[in-house]
């Protein structure tokens, strides 16, 4: 049996969704917040950017192209922490469902593309809870990149892989990018049997799935909000 | 014959050990054990010989040092979250001082190392195997030398030298006494049982610090000579 990592030990639940760029995740994760909260239950959402203090210095590193591999990974687990022990952790204790849009497997996944060892990067974000759930949104890779592709003029540095120097061309780099993330999503979603959900079908079959699987993986009634609604 | 150049783990992707022909030596030791003196004078005995040095340090780098300091200076960030970042610190250091001067030969004088950051951490309740898989970045010095100067001693230091007691220092953040002296007196004095047992592990040489500064010095020249001479 091959561990999953740290098991959630707190009362909160956990639920973090994953997927490439395009792949609907957000629309997917909004909805399942929005059906929680309007149906009463205490519901936490945290996506993945950055706090104030990294983001200054990864625009430094970014605009002086200082940023290795190492270092591109140091700085996103350090920002991945201040936001899991500030954000994530206590509302866990607190007895939340946590909704993550991104969790520590966007950091795998691009970090072991840009060529740090995976067993490095797994013990470097080894302190944070495994998910109760992790929803993996998976479509065909060229699906996934017409959506984004489309009307996007222009693909910044670093979200276009661009420091990997697999083309001069932006758009043709962020496509063999893109390619070289979805192959190490799928080697996660293995590894850490992730909940796959078919994201090539209408957004209304999907967050009914979605609803369907957290009703029966979840016991929700224990996490029925008790404050009156007005004061929510 | 010297022994071949390692990382302590697999290190920087796509780093050859063989080009860097240099010698890195750690100096180690508390603040007021009289590190900076003896940097000082190392630097001018070995630049005497013709050697070139590189000095590096903690908080020194140029991607993240500012907001380092921003971070402290509140104490807003968790020990993990402030661990990672001065992670990040030494990362960005080593691949873009510590490595291109040992590869162009420079003697690198590193005024602390992984040890104090690994010895602070573990003070506030990190595991040794965690810091051990981060910091296997690290690149294995040709010499790392303790400056050993016992808590009462340091603080005879300060107070001679008319300096204050410094926050962090004094071990503040972990909350063992209101009373400055008796928690620097703790502090200190956990860190250097913490010494110890990265010493058992890393086998640093341990060096009296508590001599006047010439007899010191003449004990580390002694040391590095032998280090220098290994393969000229």
């Amino acid at each position: 049996m091959q561990t999953l990592g740290l098991r959630n030990a707190t009362p909160g639940k956990l639920i973090a969704v994953e997927g490439l760029d395009g792949s609907g995740k957000s629309t997917q994760v909004y909805l399942l917040k929005r059906w929680l909260e309007l149906s009463g239950y205490k519901v936490f959402f945290t996506e993945w950017n950055s706090s104030e203090l990294v983001r200054s210095a990864t625009r430094r590193g970014k605009k002086q192209n200082l940023l290795t591999p190492t270092t591109f990974s140091l700085i996103h687990c350090t920002d991945f922490a201040d936001r899991y022990e500030r954000n994530i952790l206590p509302m866990l204790k607190a007895g939340f469902i946590v909704l993550a849009d991104r969790y520590k497997f966007t950091a795998l996944a691009r970090d072991t593309v840009r060529g740090c060892p995976q067993e490095w990067v797994d013990q470097l974000y080894s302190f944070a809870y495994h998910p109760d759930i992790t929803f993996y949104f998976s479509l065909p890779l060229s699906t996934a990149l017409d959506r984004i592709l489309v009307g996007r003029p222009a693909l910044k540095y670093h979200e276009a892989g661009m420091d990997l120097g697999l083309s001069p061309d932006p758009v043709e780099s962020f496509r063999m990018f893109q390619g070289r993330i979805h192959k190490a999503y799928e080697a996660l979603a293995r590894r850490y049997r992730f909940t796959r959900i078919d994201s090539n079908r209408p957004v209304e079959a999907i967050q009914e799935e979605v609803r369907a699987i957290l009703r029966d993986r979840i016991d929700l009634a224990l996490y029925k909000t008790t404050v009156p609604r007005g004061w929510r | 014959m010297s022994r071949p150049r390692t990382f302590y783990g697999k290190g920087i992707p796509g780093v050859a050990t063989r080009d860097l022909k240099g010698k890195l030596i750690v100096l180690e030791g508390p603040d007021g054990s009289g590190r900076s003196t003896q940097i000082a004078m190392l630097t001018e005995w070995l630049e005497r010989r013709g050697h070139a040095v590189e000095h590096v340090g903690l908080k020194r780098s140029t991607l993240v040092a500012n907001e380092l300091a921003t971070a402290k200076q509140g104490n807003v960030l968790s020990p993990r979250t402030l661990s990672l970042f001065y992670a990040t610190d030494f990362a960005d250091q080593l691949e873009h001082r510590i490595l291109p001067a040992l590869r162009a030969g420079f003697i690198v004088l590193a005024d602390r190392y992984i040890y104090t950051l690994m010895a602070r951490d573990m003070v506030r309740g990190a595991d040794l195997p965690w810091l051990q898989s981060v910091y296997s970045i690290a690149l294995v010095p040709d010499l790392v030398l303790y400056l050993r100067v016992a808590p009462q001693k340091l603080m005879e230091r300060y107070i001679y030298r008319g300096r204050e007691l410094d926050y962090w220092e004094s071990g503040m953040d972990i909350g063992y006494s209101r009373s400055w002296y008796d928690s620097f007196i703790r502090y200190q004095s956990e860190l250097h049982r913490t010494f110890n047992r990265l010493q058992a592990v890393y086998g640093f040489l341990t060096v009296n610090g508590m001599r006047v500064p010439r007899a010191v010095t003449r004990d580390l020249q002694t040391h590095i000579e032998s280090v220098i001479s290994r393969n000229g």
